[in-house]
């Protein structure tokens, strides 16, 4: 899970990694209020920032400062609705703003290749990381740490002299990184990058800006659903959560369901290539459902599929391994009844494709149960080939 | 031959009393595997019953090898606990360990690695987030299915479990050598070149299938090294081609970053390696039929 500026910030604070002052506003109305107590305390400068999870808000328009409260409201209607690269603004952090007088980069992250800890120091902060590692790679340290070693006090400044972080900013910089390490380990998170982390007029370290990603693997020891974005998730993805599936929205029109990650991830790129021939018809979600596939799960992993007015016609992928494709068969057939029973008619079309153990038995239950909308295709390619088919039929039709 | 687990391979289960240990401990039992016993400190001494056949209990992965001459585990035990369990069979220094448990926090799994690695990779870990290891005919460690292929010359890596017996199903009547599924995590054990170069060495093994998907660099590493190290032929395939960016699907490893990550760009780097890469696993099933 990614999070945003201010939640970032909101466990810096926590670690005791320096933050400005900031509050979050969901109307301009709010953004004026912060403004106004941050004014009556003598700092009448603040900075409104769009809380949006993706990069480049600065020269989106989504960053703005502004000389007291009512500058603050302009700022915020402003920025409030923007869309930053399909990232709509519902958010903003209205920040104290802080006098920089130079800005560093810091990040310690999940290095995937070495499977290690990484920590990334480099003097020149306050661009994306990537573009600073392109263009002058010599100026970016990157020092692998131990998951047992983790950072100490001697290994942080070990951390902040590789990035040639300055005489002067180095002591509070390395104390940041040694809280930060702190943050990272006791969150469980992927990546923590500060940037910039800032040195300001009157000699502090502090982060300005911030980028969390935590482990969702790790949920069963963190409180990290208190980071859940209500505001942004798409409803039919928020309902699967509730009902423990594992589902993306995707834009297209055959609603896909099958078991396995990896099955599920090749059934679309198959219904996508099968969709070319039929004017570039799409899947239009990952649902995988997992070994069982008892009636229940395939009832609700339907149901979920089907409230997408998106879909034309569905594909149900399933190889049979340990649970065979008889049981399977009997989850299709007791599952679009228990829909039924539910009060949701099942009105479009659904492609099944079974295979493996007991492939043949599965298919005959399916063929005796005689469901309308139900039509078998032995084959995976196949199979994708007709429901992108049916899909274009209706799209036609519609 | 085969790679990692032949028919001398003797089987213990790290949580064989839980409900998941017992199931595929009896399957694996079924299909041929020496389980030669398992752990569960609070039950040690006991026997339990897997489906017809009792197996000893004990306190820990020593003692279990010590009495039972085990060298694989088979780890059962849930994501809270998988790290405890990993670090006991790296101390233990039983020479195979194969993680199947699922949302291991990938802390947890650095930090094994890291505890492997400080002992020289005497135990080779598998996982996590794996279906585990099948060579067909000789041994069955994990959850893969054992009766939908046959004992054959194929060797296949793969970080997803049912494009794994997909694959294994379309092209039963060739068989494999071994199935290794490595799993579908950030960070894994053992990694698709560790299999390519096990698969080289192995005199049994013809041909390679490598499925790899989304996410991290790991196939792009592989094609590196097939270049440089293979000489017998691979066949690929990458699934994940339309995912879209930032969003996880379904592996916790399975993520495109930024433009890091694509299927694209791992097809890309297989194919310059000389790797045929299928489009489908079907048409993939397909260019390895025709090696043989």
């Amino acid at each position: 899970m990614d999070l945003f500026e201010f939640q970032a910030k909101e466990l810096f604070a926590e670690y005791g990694v320096p933050v400005q002052r900031g509050k979050v506003a969901r109307t301009a109305a709010e953004a004026r209020e912060i403004a106004a107590e941050f004014a009556a305390d003598g700092h009448p400068l603040v900075v409104v920032k769009a809380q949006v999870k993706t990069g480049g808000r600065g020269k989106a328009g989504g960053v703005k400062l502004a000389q007291g409260p009512d500058e603050a409201y302009e700022k915020a209607s402003q920025i409030l609705g923007l869309d930053i690269k399909g990232h709509i603004v519902y958010t903003v952090l209205v920040a104290e703003a802080v006098d920089i007088a130079a800005e560093y980069y810091l990040s310690f992250l999940l290095d995937r290749a070495n499977r290690t800890f990484l920590a990334i120091c480099t003097v020149q902060g306050g661009m994306e990381i990537e573009e600073v590692a392109h263009n002058t790679p010599e100026e970016v340290a990157r020092i692998p740490v131990s998951p047992i070693a983790g950072v100490d006090g001697a290994k942080a400044a070990e951390i902040i002299a590789a990035g040639r972080i300055p005489a002067e900013a180095a002591a509070g910089a390395a104390l940041l990184a040694e809280r930060l390490w702190t943050m990272f380990v006791d969150e469980d998170a992927t990546l923590v990058e500060v940037n910039p982390m800032a040195l300001t007029e009157d000699g502090q370290v502090i982060a300005v800006d911030g980028k969390v990603t935590l482990d969702d693997n790790a949920a069963f020891r963190q409180q990290h659903a208190r980071f859940d974005d209500v505001s942004n998730i798409d409803p039919i993805e928020a309902r699967a959560r509730e009902k423990h599936l594992n589902y993306v929205k995707l834009d297209g029109q055959v609603g896909i369901i099958g078991n396995g990650a990896g099955l599920v991830m090749s059934t679309l790129d198959v219904v996508a290539y099968a969709g070319q021939e039929f004017g570039g018809i799409k899947p239009a979600n990952f649902l995988d459902i997992g070994g069982g596939a008892s009636a229940e799960v395939m009832a609700n992993g339907l149901e979920i599929v089907l409230s997408d007015p998106s879909v034309r016609s569905v594909f149900v992928n399933v190889f049979g391994g340990i649970t065979s494709c008889d049981a399977v068969a009997n989850g299709i057939v007791s599952g679009i009844g228990l829909l039924e029973s539910r009060g949701e008619h099942v009105d479009r079309p659904i492609v099944v494709r079974l295979d493996g153990n007991n492939a043949a038995e599965g298919r005959q239950i399916l063929a005796d149960a005689a469901i309308g909308v139900v039509e078998q295709v032995p084959t995976m390619d196949g199979a994708a080939r007709r429901s992108a088919e049916l899909a274009s039929i209706a799209s036609k039709g519609a | 031959m085969a790679i990692f687990l032949t028919a001398q391979s003797r089987v213990l289960i790290q949580g064989i009393t839980g409900s998941e240990g017992r199931r595929h401990g009896a399957r694996m039992l079924a299909a041929g595997t020496k389980v030669v016993g398992g752990t569960n400190p609070r039950k040690a001494g006991q026997r339990i019953d897997l489906n017809g056949t009792e197996v000893p209990v004990f306190g820990t992965v020593a003692d279990t090898m010590a009495a039972t001459g085990a060298d694989v585990s088979v780890i059962f035990v849930p994501a809270e606990r998988t790290k405890d369990a990993v670090i006991e069979a790296i101390e233990a220094a039983i020479p195979l360990c194969i993680v199947i448990t699922e949302g291991v926090p990938v802390h947890d799994t650095a930090e094994f690695w890291a505890r492997a690695s400080a002992v020289s990779n005497r135990t080779r870990i598998i996982g996590p987030n794996c279906p585990g290891v099948a060579s067909p005919g000789k041994s069955n460690a994990g959850i893969i299915p054992a009766d939908i292929t046959t004992e054959g010359r194929i060797g296949l890596v793969s970080k997803s479990g049912t494009l794994t017996y997909q694959m294994m199903y379309e092209l039963r009547d060739i068989g494999f050598s071994t199935a290794v599924g490595i799993g579908g995590d950030p960070v894994i054990g053992t990694t698709h070149i560790d299999c390519l170069q096990a698969f080289q060495e192995d005199p049994e093994t013809d041909a390679i299938v490598m499925i790899g998907e989304i996410g991290g660099d790991a196939e792009e590493r592989a094609g590196a090294f097939i270049e440089h190290n293979v000489t017998k032929p691979v066949v690929g395939y990458v699934a994940g081609f339309t995912a879209p960016e930032g969003k996880t699907m379904g592996h916790a490893g399975a993520i495109i970053s930024g433009s890091s990550g694509t299927a694209q760009a791992k097809k890309e780097a297989l194919e310059k390696a000389g790797v045929r890469v299928g489009r489908t696993p079907s048409e993939t099933a397909g260019l390895v039929r025709a090696l043989f």
